[in-house]
Order: structure tokens, then sequence, then C-alpha cells
């Protein structure tokens, strides 16, 4: 079996450099690499371009690499919840690319499908679709959009084998598939790592050959941004 | 004059039983409370969620089970979750049947505007570019005129687009209206509303044919 486990999220990240593209599984707080960007933040590695559905709220998630001014450019569907991103973008510190959400996440998944480019109606007549070529295909104008690869991609699972494949919870899915598909190196980490053929082959999400390092994370802290609830009563 | 519930329990008459729906953040909420128990419908959040239940009971809540507002949410017996990509899928392969959002301007050719206010925080455009581009069936819930009591229903959207000539159908506290090669065809007063104040309260075009029942609610 190829080797792919690593002891932690500092063994994770080893190899990142100023002024890498990294990518970031989660939607909201949900599902993010917590381990991975708290590792980052400590690396001090400055300069990164992050692609991400969103980017945290003020003192977690990838808000923590804006604290530190980690992040140069963010390439994201939404990112509301953060004060200080406001405050950087505003001020001209963070470059911002806002991009439809299906999209991200299609132009994640052909990047690792080799599929350099595709055309979507998402964004027709719109900003986004300024300065893209247009065509029509049954009658309906779509634009073409490239795909996205990353030097590191950064996913949180639930479930991971020492061969990498991965299952995830709920809707913490979202992105991580489709990012981890997308980089030259991608770090899973899981919130219990077992042994390869602890898994069923037949459950699993993400396929061990789209992951090259995989960690058991620690502490999840998985915080909820809009508690909605019903009265027990 | 309706209230943002009336609004939704107007569009959850639209719901047919066998639908798929995506409902967005705000009005479109709503609908799942006054869906017809006599037909079956599954909500989608493009998040990851197909078989989207209510919000759980206090105690239960789950980080990792979230709907597309980011709320707390439940999943239903034969819920299932999927990556971002493949919602996505579902959405631009149309196999989502309805999408319900709101709008901060509707044009008279079907534009939509609900994404960004120049010189105000640009917070992004989410799913919403997707959902309108792809989806056969876009009904808009939102109010008739905005807070400073001027039309959101207009010839051209002053605001940037979300889409053009998407949106097919627009309830408001005061009308359900189609939209047509002609422009807003008036279907429906909200009761106690008169078509000369629905004239009063549209910029776009206004077509209004006949006699123009009220809402049924």
């Amino acid at each position: 079996m190829i080797r792919k486990v690593v002891a932690n999220a500092q063994e994770g990240i080893q190899g990142i450099e100023n002024n890498m593209t990294l990518m970031l599984g989660g939607f909201g707080l949900s599902g993010i690499p917590e381990n991975a960007i708290s590792a980052l933040r400590d690396s001090g590695v400055t300069g990164l371009t992050c692609i991400s559905n969103n980017a945290g709220v003020d003192d977690f998630g990838l808000g923590l690499l804006l604290q530190k001014r980690q992040i140069k450019k963010m390439i994201s569907s939404y990112v509301g919840e953060n004060a200080l991103f406001e405050q950087l973008m505003l001020s001209g510190e963070l470059e911002v690319d806002l991009i439809p959400q299906g999209s991200l996440a299609e132009r994640c998944r052909a990047g690792g499908a080799g599929i350099p480019a595709f055309f979507t109606p998402a964004g027709y007549g719109t900003e986004v679709g300024e300065g893209k070529e247009v065509r029509e295909f049954n009658g309906k104008p779509h634009i073409l959009e490239s795909a996205l690869t990353a030097d590191f991609a950064f996913v949180k699972a639930w479930k991971g084998d020492e061969a990498g494949n991965l299952i995830y919870k709920g809707t913490a899915r979202n992105f991580n598939p489709n990012m981890a598909m997308a980089g030259k190196i991608t770090v899973a980490e899981v919130e219990e790592l077992v042994p390869a053929g602890a898994l069923d082959p037949n459950e699993i999400h993400t396929p061990g050959i789209f992951v090259q390092r995989i960690f058991q994370g620690v502490d999840y802290e998985k915080r909820i941004e809009q508690r909605t609830v019903r009265p027990r009563n | 004059m309706l209230d943002k519930h009336g609004i939704a329990k107007r569009i959850a008459q639209e719901l047919e039983d066998g639908y798929y729906v995506n409902l967005g953040i705000g009005i479109p909420t709503l609908v799942a409370n006054y869906v017809a128990d006599s037909i079956n419908v599954e909500f989608q959040s493009e998040n990851g969620i197909l078989g989207m239940g209510p919000f759980p009971i206090e105690g239960d809540e789950d980080p990792d089970l979230i709907n597309a507002g980011k709320q707390t949410i439940t999943a239903l017996d034969g819920a299932v979750f999927f990556d971002s990509a493949t919602s996505f899928a579902m959405i631009r392969g149309q196999h989502v049947q309805l999408t319900v959002l709101g709008a901060m301007e509707v044009s008279d050719q079907g534009d939509i505007a609900n994404w960004k206010i120049p010189g105000k925080m640009v917070k992004g455009m989410g799913g919403a570019m997707d959902l309108v581009a792809s989806a056969e069936n876009i009904i808009v819930a939102m109010m008739h005129t905005n807070r400073a009591g001027e039309s959101k229903l207009l010839k051209k959207c002053s605001l940037p687009i979300t889409g053009v000539a998407c949106v097919k159908r627009v309830v408001t506290n005061m009308a359900v209206l189609d939209i047509d090669e002609r422009g807003f065809v008036l279907r429906e007063r909200a009761p106690g509303v008169s078509v000369d104040e629905i004239k009063a309260a549209t910029e776009g075009t206004l077509v209004v044919e006949g006699e123009i029942p009220e809402m049924a609610i």
C-alpha cells in the first residue's frame, strides 16, 4: 500500500510556500479543514490564493488566515459573514474573485477530471460573463469557464483509511470531494482514521487515488454559524 | 395586501406532486411551511441535501447538517447527501423542477437582480446565478415595492443582474404576475388590492386582460 498517513496537520502542510494556490473544502463553517487552517496560520506562510466557497467568520475558519494577512486573493461564491474580510477588501489588501457556486464546484471537478474548460449558462449576460467566450447550445447562450487546480487541496472528511479513501458526513461533504480531485497535493484530515480494510469499499465517497496525505485530526470545534431550532415541547 | 407568510402560502399552491424544489433564503424558505398535505415534494438545498426537513428540536443540532443559509436543519427519511458539483448538476441539468427565490428587482423581460448593490459590500452571488440560468421554472417571491415605496417590477433592472430573461412568475404582496414577451401579465390580485393600485406600483409594462381575480389563499 502506498504510504499516505502523516502524523498531524504540521506534517500535512509540509512543502507549502508563499504565494501558492490552495483549495479548502467546506460550506460556511461546515466541513472545513480546521486542523490544516490552524497549521497554515502557525506556519506564517503568506501571499496565498485561497479557493474556497466562503471565507469563514472573523475568528474561525479562513478568518484566522485573514487576521494574519496571509491571504492575497480569495476565489469564492459568497463571503458575507466576515467583517474583517470586508475591511481588507475595501482597503485593497485583499483581492476577491466571486464565482457562481455551481461554476466554482464544476471548475474544481473539471480541474481534477482533466477537462480544461466547459460551457455553462450560469452568469451569461451578467458581470460574470464579461470577456468570456459565448456559444449557443440548443438555442441558449452559454459562457466558457476554465478549470481550477491548486498546489494544495485541504479537505475534511468524517472517516478515512490509510489508503486515503474518504467518507463524509451529512452536508459537511459539499466542496470537499470536488477539491480533493483538483489538488496537486491533496491533504485529507479526518475525525476517524482507520486501517485499510476497515471501510466498506461500497461506501467510499472519495477514492484514495485523489488523496496524497491523510491524518487523524484533533480538537474539532465544528462551530455552528446559524443555530436554528424548534422548541422541545 | 399580503405579508411575507401570505406570499409564501400563495407560492406553495404552485407546488405539484413529485416536484423537487429549491427554496432560496428569506420569504422562499417559508414556502416549506405551507405545502398541501395531499402532495409529496422534496426540498433540495444546494450545499448538498435532498429531502431537507424542518429545523431540529433544540439540543439536536448537528454542525454537519445545514442548509444553504447555513442554518441547522434535519434530514427526512429518504434524504440523500451529495457534493457541490453533483448538487449543481441537479440544478443545471434541470432535475429540480422549481426554484423559488427572492429579488431586489425584476424586469418585464424576466431579468432578475438580487446579488449586488454598487457601492455597498458585495457578498457574492452564491448559487443564485446557476439557479436562475438553469431552472425551467423560476418563481420570484418579493415585496412589490422597496422601503422607499419604489417599484421593484421595472422596465429594466437598475442593479447588476443575476440572470437574463429567466423569471416566469412573480408573486408579491400585491399580485401574481406572469412574464411573457409583452411584459408583466397580471393574473391575480392580493385580497383587498385593486388593479389600479397594482398599476401604480408597477413601473414595468403591465398587461391587464379582463377581470383579474382575487387570490384564493
